[in-house]
C-alpha cells in the first residue's frame, strides 16, 4: 500500500520548547488517521510541518513524494487545508467565500456551488459566515479545503467546540470525505471522535508520539479490566465480592461496579442468579490508553 | 464501536482517484464536477497558469472590495467622515471672500451717486448700499451692529459714521472711501494720476477656500482609506489565519498584494470622484487644466499610506491595537499636512516636520495641479518622494512581518 506521507524524525523547537520532539510515521493512502493528544501537545504544530506551513528543525517529511517545505506549488492544489473554524474573508456570504477559495485553483464556480450542497448549506448559501452557527461554520470551512478536490485533506481539530449534535452531524461528513478515497488527517483532543473515525491514531503529548496504530488495537492492548454495572440492591455488596474474589468491587448507591479481567464469568455468574437488572458493560476506552500512557488528568 | 469505523483500509483501491470515488454513503455526495487541474499546469507556468491567476487575482479583489463595501464603520470613516468635513467647512468658510459690507447713504451722496458705470461695479463688490432717508434711524442701525456704516455727503465734506465695535468692519469701508476720495480729488485736479497700485494674490485668484480644502480633505481621505485598508487586511488576515491558508492554495504572494494594491487604488479614486463632483457641485471648485496629473499622485500617495498601514499592523495582536496605532499616526499627519487648514502661519519648524509624512507632499502636489494650474512635470518630484516613502516604509514593514499572533 502506497505511503501518502511519510514522517521522519522530526522536530520543532520554539527556544527551550520542544514543540515537536523527534517524529516519525507514516501514513497510507486513503487511510484516516487522527493525531490525538491534549491542548499544546504539539499537535498542531505537527500538522502544520506537514502541510508545509513550517520548516522542521530537523527530519523530514514527505507528502505524495514531494516535500512540502520550501512552498510546493506543485503540491498545493493536491492537498486540502482547514487551519482553524473561522478562516474566511471578512463579510462574504458563504457561497461568495466557497467560490473564492475556487477560484484560486482555477475550479469552476458550479463546483464550489455543489460543495455547498453536499455540506448540506444551499439554503445559507446568501447567508454571511459571520452569522453561521458553529456547525455550519465548520462544515463550510470543510467544504472550502475540499472545493479543489484534494488527494489528502488536513483538519485542524475540526470539532471543537461544537455541541453533541454538530459534532455527530460533522462526523458524517468526515467519513463521507474519507469513504471517496481521500486521505484524512485531522487533530482532536476528543478522544471519543478518534476511536469512531480513525483507522489509526498517534497519541502525542509533550511532542512526542506516544503510541500509535488502531483505536482498538490500542484499547486490546491496553488489557485493563472491564467494568460490569448493575442496579444497586439487586446483588448485595458483600455477596458480590465474595462471589468474584479476583474482581473489585464498588458501590455508589446507584451501581454496583464489578471491575474484572474475567467478565464472561462475571456475566454467566449473574445471569444464573438473575441479576442484570440495569447492565451496562464498559470496556476500556482510547481515553483509558491514553491516561495509562500519560499518567495524570486528561486536560482537555 | 469500532465496526462503526467507515473505511477499513484494506479495501481500497490504492489508485481511485477523489474524482471517480465509489458510490458514497450519502446520496448527494459524488463531487464529480470537481474540476481538478492537470499536474502539468500546477505550476503556474503556461496559459492555464496565467488563467488561473488573472482569475484567483479578481476573485480576491472582488473579495476584498465586497468586504470593504459591506464594512459599514469603514465606509462611514473613508468616505463619509471626511465628505462631512467638506460639507461643513465648504459651506462654512466658502462665502468670506464675497461677504459685503452693508453701508447706508443718507440722501444723496454724488462721490457715490457719480460715479461711472464700471466703476460703480466695482463698489457693488464690496458695499451694499442702501439708500436711505432718516438720518437717526441710520445711526441706531449701526449702532446694533445691524450695518456697517452710515455715509453722508455736506457740500464737499464725506462724513462716515461707524461703530467701534465693529473695528474690522469699519476700517473696510474706511479704506474703500479713502480711495475713493483720492480718486476723485485726483480728477479733479485734471491731471493723470502719477502712481498707481496693481495688487495681485501670489495664489491664483480663484484659490477661494474651497479650492484650498477640497485637495485637503481629499488627501487625508486617501490616507485613511488606504491606511486602514491594508492594516485591517493585514491583522484580521492573520487572525483568522487566511493570510496561512492563501499560502497553501497556488496562489502567490504578489497576487494577494497586487490584487489589495488594485481595490485600494479603486477606493482611492471613488473618493477623488465623489470629493470632485460634490466640491464641484455645491461649492463651486474649479479643477484647473492639469487636475487628471492628481491620479498618478493619489495612487503614489495610497501605495505610501498603505505602507504605513502595514507598518501599523506589523506588530499590533488585534484589529483594535492596530487601529490605535493607524490614528495615532494618521490624524496627527492630516493636521501638520495642511489637510484642514493652511500650514502658511505655522512656524518654520513646524513646516520642516511635516515633510516627513507622506500627505504633506500628496497635498501640495494635489493643490499645485488641481486648483493652482501648474504643470504636470512640476508635480514629479512629489511623485518620487511619495513612492520613496511606500518602498522605504514597506520594507521596514517587511521586516517586522509575522505570520502568527503571540
Amino acid at each position: 500500500m502506497a505511503q501518502t506521507i511519510r514522517v521522519d524524525g522530526v522536530r520543532k523547537w520554539y527556544g527551550d520548547t520542544h514543540a515537536v520532539d523527534g517524529v516519525s510515521f507514516d501514513v497510507e493512502e486513503g487511510e484516516f488517521f487522527g493525531i490525538l493528544g491534549p491542548n499544546g501537545a504539539g499537535k498542531t504544530t505537527l500538522l502544520e510541518i506537514m502541510e508545509g506551513l513550517r520548516k522542521p528543525d530537523d527530519g523530514e517529511v514527505s507528502l505524495l513524494g514531494m516535500r512540502p517545505w520550501p512552498r510546493n506549488p506543485r503540491l498545493l492544489p493536491r492537498i486540502g487545508v482547514q487551519l482553524q473554524a473561522s478562516s474566511f474573508f471578512e463579510r462574504l456570504t458563504a457561497r461568495e467565500q466557497i467560490r473564492t477559495f475556487a477560484s484560486l485553483y482555477g475550479t469552476p464556480p458550479a463546483a464550489a456551488d455543489h460543495w455547498l450542497e453536499v455540506v448540506g448549506l444551499t439554503d445559507k448559501a446568501d447567508t454571511r459566515t459571520e452569522k453561521l452557527s458553529g456547525g455550519q461554520a465548520q462544515r463550510l470551512s470543510i467544504a472550502c479545503a475540499l472545493v479543489h478536490g484534494p488527494d489528502v485533506v488536513f483538519l485542524d481539530e475540526p470539532t471543537a467546540a461544537l455541541d453533541p449534535q454538530a459534532r455527530r452531524n460533522l462526523w458524517d461528513l468526515l467519513r463521507e470525505i474519507n469513504n471517496q478515497g481521500r486521505t484524512v488527517v485531522l487533530t482532536t483532543h476528543h478522544m471519543d471522535e478518534a476511536e469512531l473515525l480513525c483507522d489509526r491514531v498517534a497519541i502525542m503529548d509533550h511532542g512526542n508520539i506516544l503510541k500509535s496504530g488502531p483505536p482498538a488495537a490500542l484499547v486490546r492492548g491496553l488489557d485493563a479490566p472491564t467494568r460490569i454495572g448493575i442496579e444497586t440492591g439487586t446483588v448485595p455488596v458483600d455477596g458480590a465480592r465474595q462471589l468474584f474474589p479476583d474482581a473489585e468491587v464498588s458501590d455508589d448507591g446507584v451501581s454496583l461496579t464489578v471491575s474484572t479481567r474475567n467478565p464472561a464469568a462475571v456475566l454467566s455468574a449473574l445471569a444464573d442468579r438473575n441479576a442484570l437488572r440495569g447492565l451496562a458493560v464498559r470496556g476500556a476506552s482510547l481515553e483509558d490508553v491514553f491516561l495509562d500512557l500519560t499518567g495524570r488528568e486528561y486536560r482537555a | 464501536m469500532t465496526s462503526e469505523r467507515p473505511l477499513d483500509g484494506d479495501t481500497l483501491d490504492a489508485s481511485t482517484a477523489p474524482d471517480s470515488a465509489p458510490a458514497s454513503a450519502v446520496a448527494t455526495a459524488p463531487p464529480a464536477v470537481v474540476d481538478r487541474p492537470a499536474p502539468g499546469g500546477m505550476g503556474g507556468q503556461g496559459q492555464a497558469g496565467r488563467a488561473r491567476r488573472t482569475t484567483s487575482f479578481l476573485s480576491l479583489a472582488r473579495a476584498m472590495f465586497l468586504g470593504f463595501r459591506r464594512d459599514r464603520a469603514g465606509l462611514f470613516f473613508t468616505l463619509l467622515f471626511p465628505l462631512v468635513f467638506l460639507i461643513i467647512f465648504g459651506g462654512l468658510f466658502n462665502n468670506t471672500g464675497t461677504y459685503k459690507q452693508s453701508v447706508l447713504e443718507v440722501g444723496s451722496v454724488p462721490l457715490i451717486d457719480q460715479l461711472p458705470a464700471d466703476a460703480r461695479a466695482e463698489l457693488g463688490q464690496v458695499f451694499k448700499i442702501t439708500k436711505v432717508t432718516d438720518r437717526a434711524a441710520a445711526l441706531d442701525k449701526v449702532r446694533n451692529g445691524d450695518d456697517e456704516a452710515v455715509i453722508e455727503q455736506v457740500g464737499d465734506r464725506i462724513v462716515m459714521h461707524y461703530s467701534a465695535a465693529d473695528a474690522t468692519g469699519a476700517a473696510t469701508v474706511q479704506g474703500v472711501m479713502t480711495s475713493l476720495i483720492q480718486n476723485a480729488n485726483v480728477d479733479a485736479t485734471g491731471q493723470p494720476p502719477k502712481f498707481s497700485l496693481d495688487s495681485d494674490s501670489v495664489e491664483d485668484k480663484s484659490l477661494s477656500y474651497i479650492q484650498y480644502i477640497t485637495p485637503g480633505l481629499l488627501g487625508y481621505a486617501i490616507a485613511i482609506g488606504a491606511t486602514f485598508g491594508a492594516t485591517s487586511t493585514l491583522v484580521t488576515w492573520r487572525q483568522k489565519k487566511i493570510l496561512r491558508r492563501l499560502t497553501l492554495s497556488p496562489v502567490g504572494v504578489p497576487t494577494v498584494i497586487g490584487a489589495r494594491i488594485v481595490v485600494s487604488m479603486g477606493i482611492a479614486l471613488i473618493q477623488t470622484a465623489i470629493f470632485l463632483a460634490v466640491g464641484a457641485g455645491f461649492f463651486g471648485l474649479k479643477l484647473s487644466h492639469y487636475w487628471w496629473m492628481s491620479i498618478p499622485l493619489i495612487f503614489a500617495g495610497t501605495l505610501s499610506f498603505m505602507s504605513i498601514g502595514l507598518l501599523a499592523g506589523a506588530k499590533a495582536k488585534s484589529m483594535e491595537a492596530a487601529s490605535a496605532i493607524a490614528n495615532l499616526i494618521t490624524i496627527p499627519m492630516a493636521f501638520l499636512s495642511g489637510s484642514f487648514f493652511p500650514l502658511d502661519g505655522a512656524p518654520g519648524w513646524l513646516q520642516g516636520l511635516a515633510k516627513v509624512f507622506p500627505l504633506r507632499h500628496l497635498n501640495t502636489g494635489m493643490l499645485d495641479v488641481m486648483v493652482r494650474g501648474k504643470s504636470p512635470v512640476s508635480v514629479l518630484p512629489e511623485i518620487g518622494i511619495l513612492l520613496a516613502f511606500a518602498v522605504v516604509l514597506s520594507t521596514i514593514a517587511a521586516l517586522m512581518f509575522r505570520w502568527d499572533d503571540i
